[in-house]
């Protein structure tokens, strides 16, 4: 069943759409991150515009992580107050990417800044989430006891002015480094159409350590509120956003989610870190490929005025 | 707006055409308006015509007619990139932007246009032919250098495989020496905005006549309603958006909810 999109003035195959938001889905409920930077490259090669993708990631990741975030909710997994303050950070960086976003499509490089900076934050995550969980699963084999943190040592960042206790996660940090990381991830999140939950839980975990419990459920509420913030910016600034490819991605994505969520429960967790490095990883590679590899067609055109 | 732009460029071929014989051409087509619905995956524009001659003028003179119908979309700024090592990689380096060009161009002729027109330069004067949709540099004579001649080839080619250009020699059918038909198919994914049907007669390898038939692909019903409400009104329709994605994830956590 074939659906006019009419933002993207382009119809796409319903079923399509629905089957890529339930399979980005389940990985998302799989490893509790968005899937933002599964479902991008996806739908660029299905030949959508890349700033009507892009724009329309936000929406439909505000919907997803809604859902999540009201289940961390109801187990008081979530720490209202750290997520306020990554808000705040991610607002900034949104509003920042929106304007970078525009500037780009205006010179046609948008493109090619998307591509080079999946490959370099992909496979800056990935890489370093696989050495983490490959020493991790070679701890468990050989049965040493995990490091553990030494009490009253602290690292430089912490003892930055501006501190702030956070009773829920059990912190005491400036928010200066708190600040600067939802700031840039806010950045990414707007232009390249990712929520950042892929960035943003192992930042909390391994630079701040935050507790795992409250992890996924801070980081839900903090991409909830700045796509919130990027969807009516991107509507109103770049006019971009495609109600009806969001409603449809976003139908296929919270079902699939269900299903992922329910296969994650029989995962462990250091495989379960090893794989999603992998997945990055794999990601960044395909993007690598096709920036490094000479393409068959090395023309494309653009569309950059119509008078209607 | 859209009436003075058709005048305009009626005003601009009219004199090109230049009738010397005592021919007419009568052209209308199927409908003067397709809507994009929901469900819009293409559309058909069928140009009917007929020539007629004048009483008395040519007589028991038994001509063959030749007919190109040019169908064209609303013209804005193409730009064309290509892509160049740039150490390992491969970035858009190059770019030719084509000005005044054609979104959407269907060349139907009844025989293959170089019969109809042998003359290059009357070709290119009429636009018949995908290669002359795009205007010609400002400096003529760089028409054919070779790297302008890649960014228009790679602006047809390009096009064709979206469907947004094509060419069928045998597009306009004679339903009798003075009567034809021509079908375009319009792509669902064609842009938006005010078309023409340019018609040329031929005859002898020699321009006749020629007119110039409007009509107009634009959104109609929810798909129209969406798109303006985008544009006229974004925060609202901003936050329209933001309350349907915040419903179905509320909505999803209410059916899964598990406690």
């Amino acid at each position: 069943m074939e659906v006019y999109l009419p933002i993207a003035e382009m119809p796409v195959n319903v079923f399509v759409i629905l089957g890529l938001g339930a399979a980005v889905g389940f990985i998302s409920g799989l490893f509790g991150v968005g899937g933002g930077f599964l479902l991008t490259p996806m739908l660029i090669f299905l030949g959508l515009p890349s700033p009507v993708v892009v724009a329309s990631q936000a929406p439909q990741i505000a919907g997803s992580s809604l859902t999540g975030a009201l289940a961390y909710w109801r187990k008081k997994a979530l720490d209202v107050k750290l997520g306020t303050v990554l808000i705040v950070g991610g607002l900034i960086g949104t509003q920042l990417g929106v304007m970078f976003f525009n500037a780009m499509r205006e010179s046609g490089q948008l493109d090619i800044v998307i591509v080079l900076s999946y490959i370099t934050l992909l496979g800056l995550v990935g890489g370093l989430m696989l050495a983490e969980s490959l020493r991790a699963v070679a701890r468990t084999r050989s049965g040493a006891p995990p490091p553990r943190r030494t009490v009253g040592r602290h690292r430089w960042y912490e003892g930055l002015p501006f501190k702030m206790r956070f009773h829920r996660s059990g912190l005491y940090v400036s928010i200066i480094p708190l600040l600067v990381i939802s700031c840039g991830i806010g950045f990414a999140g707007a232009v390249l159409g990712i929520g950042g939950g892929f960035i943003l839980v192992p930042a909390l975990i391994y630079i701040f350590r935050v507790p795992a419990n409250v992890v996924v459920g801070t980081s839900l509420f903090q991409i909830l509120c700045t796509m919130i913030a990027a969807t009516l910016l991107h509507a109103t600034s770049s006019h971009a956003v495609d109600a009806v490819l969001a409603t449809v991605l976003l139908i296929g994505s919270v079902f699939g989610a269900q299903f992922g969520a329910r296969a994650g429960a029989n995962i462990r967790g250091e495989h379960f870190r090893l794989l999603l490095a992998l997945m990055i990883l794999a990601v960044a590679l395909r993007f690598a490929y096709d920036v490094l590899n000479k393409p068959e067609e090395l023309f494309t055109a653009t569309l950059t005025e119509t008078a209607r | 707006m859209r009436l003075v732009r058709a005048l305009l460029l009626a005003a601009l071929i009219a004199p090109a055409a230049a009738p010397a014989t005592a021919e007419t051409l009568l052209v209308t087509l199927s409908t003067d308006k397709i809507g994009i619905s929901s469900n819009f995956t293409g559309g058909d524009i069928v140009v009917f015509g007929a020539v007629q001659r004048d009483e008395g003028a040519g007589e028991g003179l038994e001509r063959r007619y030749d007919i190109v119908v040019t169908v064209r979309g609303p013209r804005g700024a193409t730009t064309v990139r290509e892509k160049r090592a740039l150490g390992p990689m491969w970035v858009n380096r190059a770019a030719r932007k084509f000005i005044a060009t054609p979104a959407y161009a269907a060349v139907l002729s009844n025989r293959p246009i170089p019969y109809i027109a042998p003359d290059a330069e009357l070709r290119q004067r009429y636009a018949l032919g995908l290669e002359y949709q795009a205007p010609p540099p400002s400096d003529p004579s760089r028409m054919w250098e070779p790297e302008e001649v890649q960014f228009r080839s790679a602006l047809v080619r390009l096009r064709e495989k979206q469907k947004l250009f094509l060419e069928e020699p045998d597009g306009v059918k004679f339903l009798s020496p003075t009567v034809f038909r021509a079908t375009a198919r319009i792509p669902g994914g064609a842009p938006l905005g005010l078309y023409g049907v340019d018609v040329a007669l031929f005859s002898g390898g020699v321009p006749i006549a020629r007119t110039l038939t409007p009509f107009a692909v634009q959104k109609s019903g929810s798909e129209a309603f969406i798109a303006n409400e985008a544009r006229r009104r974004p925060l609202q329709y901003g936050l329209a958006t933001v309350a349907i994605a915040l419903f179905f994830g509320w909505l999803a956590s209410v059916i899964f909810r598990r406690d």
